[in-house]
């Protein structure tokens, strides 16, 4: 895996954060700031809102108030959306193309195509022969696998990980874990989400209230 | 910027071809509406050749809304459609593009045929190529158009009628200026050139607002 290197003082900021979902507040009074190189793992029960607020670190969600920046040294912040990948529940990926066809049209859609090559993200994630495979076929932990692959075809330096370990075998869950500390060691940014432990070493946690 | 658009483009054509048969479907229905209009009417081939292009501005029309409602619900459900809102690309240009590669797998087969769907309709020379030139001039309108309706029902899961509903009185125009370029190409009082200049106008003026507005409605949309 060639190494790449996020620059090196590129943060992550959230302040005051107020979420809501339905007209029913879930996040209140949020903050957080993530420094390159460092992971944060988002926990709590079902419903406090994990999902929730990364959607908002994501920029697809608008919170009632607060704001989220991505903040590099030289530069005006940004707004997070065009530095980060976001992994939801979904895989976005379509079932009629082929897994290296999916990858492909992310790669140029995402990044500006000096990530890794669809094929050898796939086979990072040991789903290599699967390459060519209509994206239906697949189970939903070579799915979940495929989805992975995204992060690695298009570099953006924070990775925004709604329950990244779902669906996969051990073995797959201790490649996500090198692939997240690979991330980290090139002085990326991770915000997972998660109930089972990640393999992240060093990682800070959040821990979101109760459910109501 | 340009490379991601083009793949988009090639991702949508891709998926139009292996999902549904492509520009297959609209052809299809095209061409039912067009042979039980004959059956209804009788034998009355002056009447025919008459209500025409009337007939087949209607096809075209309801033909192109037929996949519409999919042009962003897809993408909604399974997740890309949260992707690419984060792609480098802004949200306008990608449904503009969206727009484009659904206008030539529908209508561009519509177009194509409309020639020889115009000959079972009893319509002349000059009438078939003032519907054709008509249809090609018309119908990205009705695509951008209905790509507003389409991004506003995105999250819901049977929109399509909703869709057709909130779509339809804003096709009208088109459809009037359509039919009446049609007609003159085969003769009347009103210069070919006057209604499809219109249908031209209506064209440019929905591509450069829809995007914006079906963009809105996506973002909206959470």
């Amino acid at each position: 895996m060639p190494v790449l290197c996020f620059p090196p003082n590129v943060r992550l900021a959230a302040a005051g954060l107020v979420l809501s979902r339905g007209g029913r507040t879930i996040v209140e009074g949020l903050s957080l700031t993530l420094a390159s190189g460092e992971a944060l793992v988002v926990t709590g029960p079902n419903g406090a809102g994990k999902s929730t607020l990364l959607r908002a670190l994501a920029g697809l969600l608008e919170p009632e108030s607060g704001l989220v920046s991505f903040e590099t040294l030289d530069a005006e912040p940004d707004p997070v959306s065009t530095h980060a990948h976001y992994l939801g529940h979904a895989e976005a990926l379509k079932g009629a193309l082929t897994a290296r066809e999916n990858l492909e049209f992310w790669a140029s859609m995402l990044g500006a195509g000096d990530g890794l090559s669809p094929v050898a993200a796939l086979e990072r994630l040991a789903l290599g022969r699967a390459a060519d495979l209509p994206a239906a076929w697949l189970s939903a932990g070579q799915k979940r696998r495929a989805a992975l692959a995204r992060l690695l075809v298009a570099p953006r330096p924070l990775w925004l990980l709604d329950e990244p370990a779902t669906a996969l075998d051990a073995a797959a869950q201790e490649l996500l874990a090198g692939v997240m500390g690979e991330h980290l060691a090139a002085g990326g940014l991770i915000v997972a989400a998660t109930h089972a432990p990640l393999g992240l070493e060093g990682a800070r946690e959040l821990r979101l209230g109760g459910a109501p | 910027m340009k490379s991601a658009l083009l793949a988009l483009f090639i991702r949508e054509i891709r998926l139009a071809r292996r999902i549904g048969g492509g520009g297959a479907m609209g052809v299809v229905f095209f061409l039912i509406l067009v042979t039980l209009v004959p059956f209804a009417m009788g034998p009355d081939l002056n009447l025919l050749a008459r209500i025409g292009p009337a007939i087949l501005w209607i096809a075209a029309l309801l033909a192109t809304l037929l996949g519409l409602d999919r042009l962003f619900q897809a993408d909604h459900e399974d997740g890309s459609l949260d992707l690419l809102q984060m792609a480098d690309v802004p949200l306008e240009l990608i449904v503009a593009v969206k727009c484009l590669a659904h206008w030539t797998m529908t209508c561009l087969p519509l177009v194509i045929a409309a020639p020889v769907f115009g000959l079972m309709l009893a319509l002349e020379g000059p009438a078939l190529a003032g519907v054709t030139l008509s249809l090609l001039a018309g119908t990205p309108a009705l695509t951008f158009i209905g790509a507003i309706g389409a991004a506003l029902t995105v999250s819901l899961r049977r929109g399509g009628l909703l869709m057709a509903i909130l779509v339809l009185p804003f096709t009208v125009p088109v459809l009037i200026f359509g039919v009446s370029a049609a007609s003159a190409a085969s003769g009347g009082t009103v210069p070919f050139m006057t209604p499809l200049l219109i249908l031209c106008a209506l064209t440019l003026a929905s591509a450069a607002l829809a995007p914006f507005a079906a963009a809105a409605a996506l973002r909206g949309g959470d």
